[in-house]
């Protein structure tokens, strides 16, 4: 079970907005980097959130660039999930390989601060400052494989190969 | 059923045919790295405790996005690059050889391949009937070292243009007029393939235009069929050997169709923040810039190049206005020299730049000042792209671009052409 606050962003949040290439130079030092994250969005979001709060935002979630460091740095910044109505293509694989968990459902009933509770395994966010529950699209059987071995470095060093199909 | 284009070259690369939906783990030909995500590709790779890449005379790591280096960590994190190409035989395209998406389809990648790269742009070389997408730093780590990686089979948008495009329409109106269309998660997931007449009169430089901008439609490739004009295009690289034809089934089944008139399309600017917000010039009013740079993978070729000295020549830069030039690749800047362009550029008043990805990416090379406007070749407006949150970033067309450096406003070039 994970219980944070969340912190709400609108549609098309860039991966420009996540991980700016003013800071290019950061990349070789993600903890330095995860003290800007999400920076041209929110300003005050780095300095602020707290281990275990959401994220969560409208559509297209992570668009643009393939910068891994995208989802390392939220990771790092202690967002135990993104929760968004749709996610970028790349920005969706970099995070599961690297083991960022992503929950992609209406999140219209969600607002700034409000305290949620998430399950997991039953599929269930709990909005407990509101008193809703939103169901969440269950995660693709390959993303959930590359989850439980902790990421697609891991799959293969436990493999020596791919297991997914 | 008969076969997309992606299903046909995925198809040739996995032990049992595929089709659209499916899960499979495909062979890989070709993976590239850049400076900006090449250091991270290179820690997962020896996580994996595998001592060189697959094949490693086709794992290509591009110095382009901050060259010459602008600070010492990305000088260190370029000798972190040239040190794996030393140590495991990978090849190295050094600072100034050019953006790594137009050095891959001047040297390193064949129609029907399968080329995974860390760089969103990667699917540029769709253009050459090649199955090309951009992958994080870790998939690519895998796909370099077991020289595989798993897809999941993409529904296909088969994107029909018909018709002469206008005069002072280019590429780059088509593909902003695509993308705002369908929106910028409009082929989110999906396989972007492009045919009909207007497709095939397009030159490779404007079907790399078209290709190169697919991931801002959210879509995974965007895919051509060979012709005459491929063929020409590697012919002129020295590399016609590697040609082959690759086209869809005629009965492949498709997602969706669209259906475009080139006589349609206006030139088109996409406005501040997004790659979706677009407008006809004509109905845009008046925008003053401050900065105009005509580069980039989407937009930095000798043809791209061509028109704007066109523009430029026995004009000057507006007093208002910093133009910088940056060619895609050394080769585009030795034809540019060869021909004239640069010296007629720099005598009208502009910063030509090393081969690379200049100010697109917001490192180096013309970051903007706050409440700066800047109109621009590249493919990407995002807030902050190009360095600084407080600028405003306006895409169009290199004829747009060098005439609006002209005006010091946003201008339609059309009468001027």
């Amino acid at each position: 079970m994970l219980k944070g606050k969340a912190w709400k962003f609108p549609d098309n949040i860039s991966t420009d907005h996540i991980a700016p290439g003013r800071l290019f130079h950061l990349r070789s030092n993600l903890p330095e980097f995860a003290k800007h994250v999400l920076e041209d969005a929110d300003p005050e979001f780095a300095s602020k959130v707290q281990q275990g709060d959401f994220v969560v935002a409208g559509s297209n979630f992570g668009l643009g660039s393939s910068r891994e460091h995208a989802p390392q740095i939220i990771k790092l910044s202690g967002v135990s999930a993104v929760i968004a109505k749709s996610f970028a293509r790349i920005f969706y694989r970099n995070a599961i390989n690297i083991g960022l968990l992503l929950l992609e459902c209406d999140t219209d009933g969600i607002d700034a601060q409000d305290e949620l509770e998430v399950d997991v395994r039953e599929g269930i966010i709990k909005n407990l400052t509101k008193g809703t529950e939103i169901t969440f699209k269950p995660l693709p059987e390959v993303m959930i494989k590359l989850q439980q071995d902790g990421g697609l470095i891991e799959h293969i060093k436990k493999y020596g190969d791919f297991q997914l199909t | 059923m008969g076969q997309t284009l992606a299903e046909k070259i995925i198809s040739a690369h996995t032990d049992l045919p595929v089709k659209a939906g499916d899960l499979c783990i495909a062979r890989v030909d070709v993976t590239a790295v850049q400076d900006g995500t090449g250091p991270l590709t290179i820690s997962e790779f020896k996580k994996l405790g595998i001592a060189k890449p697959k094949n490693p005379s086709r794992m290509i790591l591009f110095i382009d996005h901050a060259t010459p280096s602008p600070r010492k960590e990305l000088s260190n994190s370029h000798m972190v690059m040239r040190e794996f190409a030393k140590e495991t035989g990978a090849v190295l395209s050094e600072g100034g050889m050019g953006v790594c998406h137009q050095r891959l389809v001047e040297k390193f990648v064949n129609p029907g391949e399968i080329l995974c790269g860390a760089d969103s742009h990667t699917c540029t070389s769709g253009a050459l009937g090649a199955f090309a997408t951009g992958m994080g730093s870790t998939d690519v780590a895998v796909a370099s070292a077991l020289g595989k990686t798993w897809l999941k089979v993409p529904q296909s948008y088969k994107i029909c243009v018909n018709g002469a495009l206008r005069k002072g329409v280019f590429a780059k109106d088509l593909m902003l007029y695509l993308i705002g269309k369908i929106g910028a998660d409009g082929a989110t997931y999906k396989a972007l393939e492009f045919c009909g007449s207007t497709i095939s009169a397009m030159s490779m430089s404007d079907r790399f235009t078209l290709a190169n901008m697919a991931v801002e439609a959210g879509a995974k490739a965007g895919l051509f069929s060979t012709d005459e004009k491929t063929y020409d295009f590697l012919k002129e690289n020295r590399r016609e050997h590697v040609f082959r034809y690759i086209e869809p089934d005629e009965d492949a089944e498709y997602e969706r169709v669209i259906e475009i008139n080139a006589e349609d399309v206006q030139p088109m600017v996409a406005c501040p923040h997004t790659v979706d917000n677009v407008k006809p010039i004509s109905e845009l009013g008046m925008v003053k810039v401050n900065q105009v740079f005509i580069g980039s993978c989407t937009n930095g070729r000798i043809e791209d190049l061509r028109i704007a000295v066109k523009l430029l020549k026995k004009q000057k830069v507006h007093p208002n206005v910093r133009l910088i030039v940056a060619p895609a690749s050394k080769a585009v800047m030795m034809q540019a020299l060869k021909e004239g362009i640069i010296e007629i550029m720099t005598y009208v008043g502009a910063q030509i730049i090393p081969p690379g990805c200049g100010p697109c990416v917001g490192v180096h090379a013309g970051i903007l000042g706050d409440g700066e406007v800047c109109l621009s070749t590249q493919n990407r407006n995002f807030k902050g792209r190009m360095g600084n949150p407080e600028g405003e970033i306006y895409l169009a067309s290199p004829a747009v671009a060098a005439y609006s450096a002209v005006c010091g406003y946003i201008a339609d070039p059309t009468e001027v052409l």
